[in-house]
């Protein structure tokens, strides 16, 4: 045995993953931050396309400003028990607010970043993001409102082909 | 745990070849690691590896590229550059530690 690691550079040659994110809660922004960065970090190409909802995570207006609310989450819980969250409080007043700064803390104590820093490290990485077109129609938004580093705003034809040859995920 | 010689030195590693001692490690091991990797240091890999070691003995842990650029305060894009394609796991290796083990 050589004792010398397999970094197998290679080995993630051409491999692409591409993620689309549909959903603004702020629980579903992290999924493909957290695992694009990830797969950036193993050499893979990846490529985010933001859709629907999904558009606010590019909007410098909007990035950090998600929320989360436990209405219609049916795995919710009360902090730090086994019981339910009754999905009849989702809907007190005040409830997105308080579930949105628990999530937020949560978030804080793993150290994991605020979505407009995800998306610098994500960027700086190799990774790009994209803006759906009829999202920005539906918006009335132009690339003005997003982040400079967005590549574009495309089709979704356009993103079919930046998705060729990639594992797409659907978020 | 395998003992092997680096640089004239006898260290412990892992299976895959990690060192796993923190105390094992020295630059002229550090740059052996490197030569097997094919990294040639430079005074810029130096700063990182440095910055990683300091950083392990206080947090016990290794920097992950986020941090390496928030506290050690060297941007991403230069980590990749520097330790192309792998740089969380590169860095620990050629700095004696253990891959980062965060998820973030």
């Amino acid at each position: 045995m050589s004792f010398i690691p397999n970094f197998d550079d290679d080995g993630n040659e051409g491999r692409k993953i591409a993620f689309i994110c549909t959903k603004a809660n702020l629980d579903m922004a992290y999924p493909a931050l957290i695992m694009g960065n990830a797969a950036l970090g193993e050499g893979v190409e990846v490529d985010i396309f933001f859709s629907f909802w999904g558009f606010d995570l590019i909007m410098k207006n909007r990035q950090d400003n998600l929320k989360f609310n436990p209405a219609g989450n049916t795995g919710m819980h009360l902090p730090g028990s086994d019981a339910h969250f009754p999905q009849s409080m989702s809907l007190l007043p005040g409830m997105t607010a308080m579930a949105t700064w628990m999530l937020k803390r949560e978030f804080d104590k793993l150290d994991v970043p605020p979505v407009s820093e995800f998306l610098d490290i994500i960027t700086a990485s190799g990774g790009r993001l994209w803006g759906c077109k009829l999202s920005a129609d539906m918006y009335g938004v132009t690339e003005q409102d997003l982040r400079e580093d967005v590549g574009g705003i495309i089709t979704a034809s356009d993103f079919i082909e930046i998705a060729k040859g990639a594992q797409v995920i659907f978020i | 745990m395998p003992v092997i010689e680096i640089a004239g030195k006898s260290v412990n590693v892992n299976d895959e070849g990690f060192l796993t001692e923190y105390d094992d490690w020295n630059e002229e091991i550090a740059k052996e690691l490197a030569k097997n990797i094919e990294i040639e240091m430079t005074d810029a890999h130096w700063a990182i590896i440095r910055f990683l070691r300091e950083d392990f003995k206080t947090q016990g842990e290794t920097a992950t590229t986020r941090r390496v650029q928030s506290t050690g305060g060297f941007p991403i894009k230069d980590q990749f550059a520097l330790f192309p394609k792998k740089p969380g796991k590169k860095m620990s290796y050629i700095a004696g530690l253990p891959k980062p083990a965060g998820c973030v």
